[in-house]
């Protein structure tokens, strides 16, 4: 195994407010790897304002973490030369969430392709660029002549969308780091861009971290699943495990939640949905989801639980499962597949070589 | 107002005049809206939902224009044919909107408590400072968000809480017509089914008609009472939510539903061969031909018009004869 990206006790803490601070912790100690040698599709879901698009700010080196380490073959990314910076934003490519922001409203879209393929030195000559960014606008179903040449405002939410799929795939890194890459596209389409970024996987070898509030896709084209609320992964592990079986109290009121394409099913099981989720203040100790546990007891008030390995490759974060071992060093790799060797999975001081 | 809708829409179309030729984005859409009801809108990325939602308000900008059709509102007449003073009028009090990307629209320099405050003074002037900070509580309430948010910044919020906020500040003045574009895409599930929730009962507190556009097809299902599909500018099939999804007649619908993934088994996502349609060069014929598996003579020549039976409107050759 090849660590590719390695996050190491990573947390990230925003403080607002003048006169009152507020502190939010927007990541809370994570712990994973994504390995070069064996590529994967890590879909990370969660509440809105779990930490998603912050963790993958951190993994793109956008913001650094307040405190561990994110490390990108073997150094960590704040001490990264410059050569080896521009290597970094090379094959680690985003796709923001939000389409609207990732554009210059003054320039045609065409500028969002050709900039990087230049600065990348994609292409010997101006033919082949053209030719690579027509292949790659082909992938995502959009029409080369009817969306080059136009400005962003020129396109429907979705084709923006598309565009910035496009242009990770053009550019061919070693992870795409997809933040709601299809929110705002028909199933059809959905299902025409994660079938291509599966084949990117398969065929090219590219890992993905696809962050999504849809856990039907998400089941469909990722390997694992990393569950977030409040900062902290509840659960983690393969999404047959974790979606077709999950055992955190979150993320069974997640999975109860989806909305069933049949108007004949009812939309949840559960009626009431305790409380103002999104700006619950969080315990200072104890369970961040205790207030709105259906099943919390006696010790969730205590102590934050830790991860505890209740299956060989699903791990949740609830005291329910105490009986259970914790799971070592908080480390996701250890319930992720492909399972890597626990020599491997640990060992953050084989400095990746190249 | 005929037949009791609250708007009704006649062959409403929205044209981009660009270099490369005319957009036709909404090329001959008619529906009616009904009292109370939420109406779903799905279809195809790029088929001219977003513009039609822009321009039911007329808050669309140029180069689209409105090639034709009118938008009868109840009690006002046709909002295509009102100055600026009766647009502004309406706008908010009668119809609201919450755009697409609404949450990127926010002011970034400005408190939520002051963005909701602007929309409420200028169409009720006074400065009861008390009332309107009881206003604004019950506002930020309504879409399930504590008072404190009111003193954030929209950077300070995550996506969800910033669709909120703009989903608060729509509703703000009670309109009789909200139309929502894709209120919910940036949204966890469990956030989803609330803010739903709330959409739902800030409707029945006030009556409003609501038109959602989305891609969400659970979500649709669970939410519409009736549901409309475009594909190329045009609204192909327009039904019950239940009709529609137990026996979807046009075969972009049934396709469509046929795309929408289950957790029941991991198989190929299974998509819609072929490509979408150009919109400045619309197949001719009936626009879905070159993609259509059940495409048959004249379905390459001749435009299919909207037909309508037992409460549904399907614009398809096939349709009625051979219902399914
Ligand atoms: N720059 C910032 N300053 C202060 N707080 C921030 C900042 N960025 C994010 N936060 C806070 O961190 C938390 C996590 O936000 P984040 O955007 O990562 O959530 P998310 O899971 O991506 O949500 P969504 O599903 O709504 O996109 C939220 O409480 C948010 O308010
Ligand atoms: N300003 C513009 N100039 C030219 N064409 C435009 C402009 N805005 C939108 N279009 C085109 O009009 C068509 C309809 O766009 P619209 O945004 O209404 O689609 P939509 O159905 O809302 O799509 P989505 O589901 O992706 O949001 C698209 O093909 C788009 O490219
Ligand atoms: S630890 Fe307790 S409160 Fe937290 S999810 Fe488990 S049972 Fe519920
Ligand atoms: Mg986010
Ligand atoms: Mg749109």
């Amino acid at each position: 195994m090849t660590a590719f990206l390695e996050m190491t006790n990573v947390s990230k803490v925003f403080s607002a407010g003048i006169i009152r601070r507020q502190h939010t912790v927007a990541v809370d100690d994570v712990t994973m790897t994504i390995d070069e040698e064996s590529p994967s599709i890590l879909a990370v879901a969660g509440e809105s304002g779990s930490g998603k698009t912050t963790l993958a700010r951190l993994l793109l080196g956008v913001i650094p973490p307040s405190s561990g380490e994110v490390i990108y073959r073997g150094q960590s990314v704040d001490d990264l030369s410059r050569a080896q910076r521009r290597t970094y934003l090379r094959e680690i490519q985003p796709i923001f969430q939000d389409p609207f922001e990732s554009y210059n409203p003054f320039y045609k879209v065409d500028h969002v392709l050709t900039v990087p393929a230049k600065k990348f030195q994609l292409s010997e000559s101006k033919q082949e660029t053209t030719r690579l960014i027509e292949e790659a606008l082909d992938m995502v179903g959009l029409q080369p002549a009817e969306t080059l040449g136009r400005f962003p405002h020129q396109l429907s939410g979705g084709q923006r969308q598309r565009v910035m799929v496009a242009r990770a795939m053009l550019l061919r890194p070693r992870l795409i780091v997809a933040d709601e890459p299809v929110s705002m596209v028909d199933a059809s389409l959905r299902a025409t861009i994660l079938e291509s970024i599966r084949r990117m996987k398969q065929e090219l070898g590219i890992s993905v971290v696809y962050i999504t509030h849809d856990l039907t896709t998400a089941y469909q084209i990722a390997d694992n699943i990393l569950v977030m609320y409040k900062g902290s992964v509840v659960e983690a592990g393969s999404v047959e495990q974790v979606i077709r079986d999950p055992q955190h109290p979150y993320t069974q009121l997640l999975v109860s939640s989806i909305p069933q394409p049949d108007p004949s099913l009812p939309w949840g099981a559960e009626a009431e949905i305790a409380g103002d989720p999104e700006s619950m203040a969080v315990a200072a100790t104890g369970c961040k989801f205790v207030e709105r546990c259906p099943v919390a007891f006696d010790p969730c008030r205590g102590q934050r639980p830790p991860l505890y390995h209740e299956h060989p490759s699903r791990a949740a974060a609830c005291f329910r499962y105490n009986d259970s071992p914790e799971l070592e060093g908080e480390n996701l790799d250890l319930v992720f597949e492909p399972q890597l060797t626990s020599q491997a999975a640990s060992g953050s001081e084989d400095p990746a070589a190249n | 107002m005929k037949n009791g809708a609250v708007l009704t829409v006649n062959d409403l179309r929205v044209y981009y005049d660009t270099p490369a030729g005319t957009v036709k984005a909404v090329d001959g859409v008619s529906f009616d809206l009904r009292p109370g009801e939420r109406l779903g809108l799905v279809g195809e990325s790029g088929s001219g939902k977003s513009t039609m939602a822009l321009a039911l308000m007329r808050m669309h900008k140029p180069p689209a224009r409105i090639a034709g059709g009118e938008v009868l509102l109840d009690g006002v007449g046709d909002v295509m044919e009102l100055d600026d003073e009766g647009l502004r009028r309406i706008r908010l009090d009668r119809l609201a909107l919450v755009p697409q990307g609404a949450m990127n629209s926010l002011n970034p320099v400005m408190r939520i408590r002051d963005q909701l405050a602007d929309g409420i003074r200028t169409h009720e002037p006074g400065d009861d400072r008390d009332a309107l900070t009881a206003r604004i509580r019950a506002q930020l309430a309504r879409v399930g968000l504590d008072a404190d948010v009111g003193g954030k910044f929209p950077h300070e919020l995550s996506g969800g809480m910033k669709q909120r906020v703009a989903i608060a500040i729509g509703t703000s003045l009670s309109p009789s017509v909200i139309i929502a574009d894709e209120p919910t895409s940036a949204l966890d599930v469990v956030v989803q089914r609330q803010v739903m929730e709330t959409l739902r009962s800030v409707q029945e507190e006030i009556g409003a008609s609501v038109l959602i556009v989305g891609h969400d097809m659970g979500l649709m299902a669970q939410i519409a009472d009736r549901m409309g599909v475009m594909y190329a500018g045009k609204l192909v099939e327009l039904a019950p939510v239940h009709d529609l999804f137990t026996n979807p007649q046009h075969p972009y619908t049934r396709l469509l539903i046929e795309s929408v993934p289950t957790l029941m088994a991991k198989r190929a996502l299974a998509s819609i061969p072929g490509a979408p349609p150009t919109l400045i060069n619309v197949p001719p014929g009936c626009p879905f031909h070159p993609r259509c598996p059940r495409a048959f003579e004249p379905c390459d020549s001749e435009v299919p018009l909207p037909m309508s039976q037992n409460g549904r409107v399907v614009s398809c050759h096939l349709y009625p004869e051979e219902a399914a």
